[in-house]
């Protein structure tokens, strides 16, 4: 009983958190927006299905024309926001505010499960190579556009990932057991293979070079709904579903056998586990780029606060995550760091990976040196 | 049974399974498994019926561990197959296996910090569905776990800062809230200090009677006969015997197995079986009379002091033909003796010496080339006892007299062998045994008055200085 308190108490206040930092994020930039227009405007962009409504298609090739249904909008709310800042906030600052909220959520998420299914403190989401299957596919996608011929950059950065993950994941397995120690070490070899694959790219890849180098900085610079509208669903489910397997995460941090002995089928739950991690991670590389460190030390920090127990520390890390990528996106799209009394840091505009690795990475290695992160 | 129950409300209707562990047998019929070529086990069966505590012995790398995992279903056998109640192990589902049999592995070492109630309430992991929070029923089970394995008091600390002690208790609470037919321990006593492995085990036994089926690996051989209904004792990945301690664990037995000499007594407070492991025998060593044939010793005494002559002068040299008589039946030079195969003249409990006896013990001195006289014979000033000495006295070639400790014996024994030409006497205590052995037997087989000065073990041994190997470091310069 106290665990659930617990859980929901964490729950409910990263939630308050992650809004606020949402609203307050929306209302930087180069136009000041008060956050109470800020939330007025937020609360206007939501709408509810309303009615269906059929609309005609043409299947492609084929020429016919059939009805497809589909879902009419409503808003609920009729804020009186002036309109130039309802667009600001509506069209520009949510969507970025919104995939940084999901690609952080995501990446936080996968990185625990990674976690505590390696039993390794030095797991990421990508250490099967998921993010680098990603690279491989985006930059394919941007260097060579004639030979991904339909799709476009998201979707072959998402096949690229889950590729590179039922790669790895059928090279380990043998016999129908898939050790950890092998997993880990065929998805380093494959890493290194795709990141010469991805240098040779870079190198022929001519004008494109520039877009493909800032898409694997991991970047949320143009974003628009149609990005989260492609990661929100897959993230949401996917964790979903993995919040129904955190019983059998403690389980497995006993090892494998005591695992079986407890009840586990152990190889099935491993293959579910990575698969859905892998798939929650590709969502959230395929169209923020490959964003580091959010997802190594936001689990360290939440097991820090909260302890090991998967049912507790999957949620409270998504939501954490999600809250940190909004707040370093805030940072990277501003371009200045304002201090109190007055004082401002400028910076440059830059990629959203390079200020989660430049503050992720001193402050793990503080936790370090503390002797705070030791373990899993 | 509803021993868990008690405190809950009697009309649980929801359960879906009964919380006390139904009986089941494990059946092992023709195991074999091995790691790659490496022949692990080879056609093993056993049945552990339940109520019965079976403990695994061997030396290291035996497969006691690996029979363990086989049977728990963590290794699937090459053939064979083990069944638990009618459910066979490797064909069932994990669920299913593990609401059968629960695992107390010899390595507890968790890294992480779970508050101890969590790790103990994983063991109601088989019972529970995905997405059911704990029933009342898991939660009683959690806390009884807790209680029997005295572990209430650390259920909120996290598990890695306990002692390696509690730890293990803690996972033996684990697979108690299991609650499963079956159990298998792999050294449950191995990290823990004695007052601890005695309550393991005791717990072990508690849960035995209830009804369990228990498989245990053990090393140590004192605590497996002392808690063991039954030992199965496995030698390169065969079953080499199986059946009650005492038949399991005898001289013959340690000794084809482990490859060591040990002496199996008797405890005298348990009553179980106690095995002392004793250095290893120099098989190349070899000592005979000249002749050919071994040099004949016979033991005079009993007790203690007469064991530790026994153990010393066997484990020193195997070409001795050691004798010993007459002793009590059950008296610990008796029970060193039948550990040992070494001849004996034995007599039933509160009988006295018959003239049989006496002729039997007369024939076995004079075929002796050495008898080693006991100091407690002497002192017990018993009719038997006297004649005993007249005896050696009489008919011994050569005799060393054996006392408990290096202090004042000089006085006291002028007149233990009156007749005995004193010259070729030497005294000794355990400690100096050997040499002193040797050095009588030197002093025989030369002239019996060629060391008049011999008599204390001090000078005697000064022929070769090196006091732990007396015996091979003199025979090999023969």
């Amino acid at each position: 009983m106290e665990r659930s308190v617990r859980t929901a108490a964490w729950s409910v206040g990263l939630s308050a958190l992650l809004v606020a930092v949402v609203v307050g994020s929306a209302a930087l930039g180069s136009v000041r927006i008060d956050p109470l227009t800020v939330a007025m405007a937020t609360l206007n962009a939501v709408v509810i299905p309303s009615s269906v409504v059929l609309s005609e298609t043409t299947v492609p090739w084929v020429g016919i024309t059939v009805p497809v249904p589909g879902f009419a909008y409503t808003s609920v709310f009729a804020f009186d926001v002036p309109g130039g800042h309802q667009y600001i906030v509506e069209n520009i600052r949510l969507p970025r505010i919104a995939l940084a909220a999901t690609v952080g959520f995501s990446l936080a998420a996968a990185g625990t499960v990674m976690q505590g299914f390696f039993r390794n403190p030095l797991a990421d989401p990508s250490i099967i190579g998921v993010s680098s299957g990603a690279a491989a596919g985006a930059v394919a996608a941007i260097a060579f556009p004639a030979l991904i011929p339909f799709g476009g950059l998201h979707l072959s950065a998402f096949v690229g990932a889950l590729g590179t993950a039922f790669l790895v994941y059928a090279i380990a397995t043998e016999g129908g057991r898939t050790p950890v120690a092998t997993l880990l070490l065929a998805g380093v070899a494959i890493q290194a293979f795709l990141g010469a694959m991805i240098s040779y790219m870079l190198v022929h890849s001519g004008d494109d070079l520039r877009q493909a180098v800032i898409w694997m900085m991991g970047h949320l610079a143009n974003s628009t709904w149609s990005d989260v509208r492609f990661a929100l669903p897959v993230t949401l489910v996917g964790v979903a579903v993995l919040l129904t397997y955190t019983r059998e995460m403690n389980v497995l941090l006993l090892g494998e056998e005591d695992a079986h002995h407890l009840g586990v089928d152990v190889e099935r739950t491993k293959l579910l586990l990575l698969a859905l991690a892998s798939i929650v991670t590709a969502a959230g590389v395929a169209v923020a780029g490959v964003i580091g460190f959010v997802g190594l030390v936001v689990p360290h920090i939440m097991r820090l606060l909260v302890g090991p127990d998967h049912r507790i520390l999957l949620p409270t890390s998504a939501l954490a995550g999600a809250s940190f990528l909004v707040a370093t996106d805030t940072i990277a799209r501003l371009g200045t760091l304002s201090f109190p009394f007055g004082l401002e840091v400028s910076t440059p505009i830059v990629p959203v990976g390079i200020i989660t690795a430049a503050l992720g990475a001193p402050f793990f290695l503080f936790l370090l040196t503390r002797r705070e992160v030791h373990s899993v | 049974m509803s021993r868990f129950r008690a405190g809950a409300d009697g009309d649980d209707v929801t359960s879906e399974y009964n919380p006390a562990p139904e009986r089941a047998a494990i059946t092992v019929e023709d195991v074999s498994l091995s790691f790659g070529d490496l022949s692990v086990l080879e056609d093993v069966s056993l049945t552990i019926e339940s109520g019965e505590f079976v403990g695994f012995v061997g030396p290291n790398g035996a497969g006691k561990t690996t029979l363990l995992r086989a049977i728990s279903g963590a290794l699937e056998p090459d053939s064979g197959t083990v069944t638990i109640g009618d459910t066979d192990v490797h064909r069932a589902s994990a669920k299913a296996s593990s609401r059968l049999v629960s695992v107390v592995p010899q390595d507890t070492t968790l890294s992480f910090s779970f508050p101890i109630r969590d790790v103990v309430e994983m063991g109601r992991h088989p019972h529970r569905s995905r997405f059911s929070s704990p029933t009342l029923e898991d939660r009683e089970a959690v806390e009884q776990a807790l209680e029997r394995t005295r572990t209430v008091d650390l259920a909120d600390r996290p598990i890695d800062e306990v002692s390696g002690g509690q730890r293990q208790r803690v996972v033996l609470a684990r697979a108690i809230a299991q609650e499963t037919p079956a159990m298998l321990l792999d050294e449950p006593t191995g990290s823990l200090d004695v007052n601890h492995q005695i309550e393991t085990l005791q717990l072990v036994r508690e849960l035995v009677e209830e009804g369990r089926a228990v498989c245990a690996a053990i090393h140590d051989l004192d605590l497996a006969a002392r808690y063991c209904d039954r030992l199965v004792m496995l030698a390169d990945g065969q079953l080499f015997r199986s059946g009650t301690p005492a038949n399991v664990l005898t001289g013959a037995s340690l000794s084809d197995v482990f490859d060591a000499t040990a002496t199996v007594t008797t405890n005298p407070i348990t009553g179980t079986e106690t095995v002392t492991a004793l250095p290893k025998v120099d098989g190349s060593d070899s000592r005979d009379s000249g002749d050919g044939s071994a040099v004949r010793v016979h033991v005079l005494g009993t007790g203690s002091l007469a064991s530790s002559v026994l153990a010393r002068l066997e484990t020193a040299t195997a070409e001795l033909d050691l004798s010993v008589g007459p002793v009590t039946a059950g008296d610990t030079a008796a029970e060193t003796a039948r550990s040992l195969d070494l001849e004996r003249l034995e007599i039933p409990p509160f009988e006295s010496l018959s003239p049989t006896d006496l002729t039997a013990f007369e024939d076995r001195i004079r075929e002796s080339d050495l008898t080693v006289v006991i100091e407690s014979v002497v002192k017990s000033g018993g009719v038997g006892s006297r004649q005993l000495v007249e005896t050696v006295d009489s008919v011994a070639d050569s005799v060393v007299f054996v006392t408990e400790a290096d202090g004042d014996q000089s006085e006291e024994d002028s007149d233990v062998l009156p007749n005995y030409d004193r010259s070729r006497m030497i005294e000794a205590t355990p400690e100096t045994i050997l040499e002193s052995v040797d050095d009588a037997l030197e002093n025989g087989s030369q002239s019996a008055y060629s060391r008049s000065d011999s008599g204390s073990s001090e000078t005697g041994s000064s022929s070769d200085g090196d006091s732990s190997t007396g015996v091979s470091a003199e025979s090999s310069g023969d």
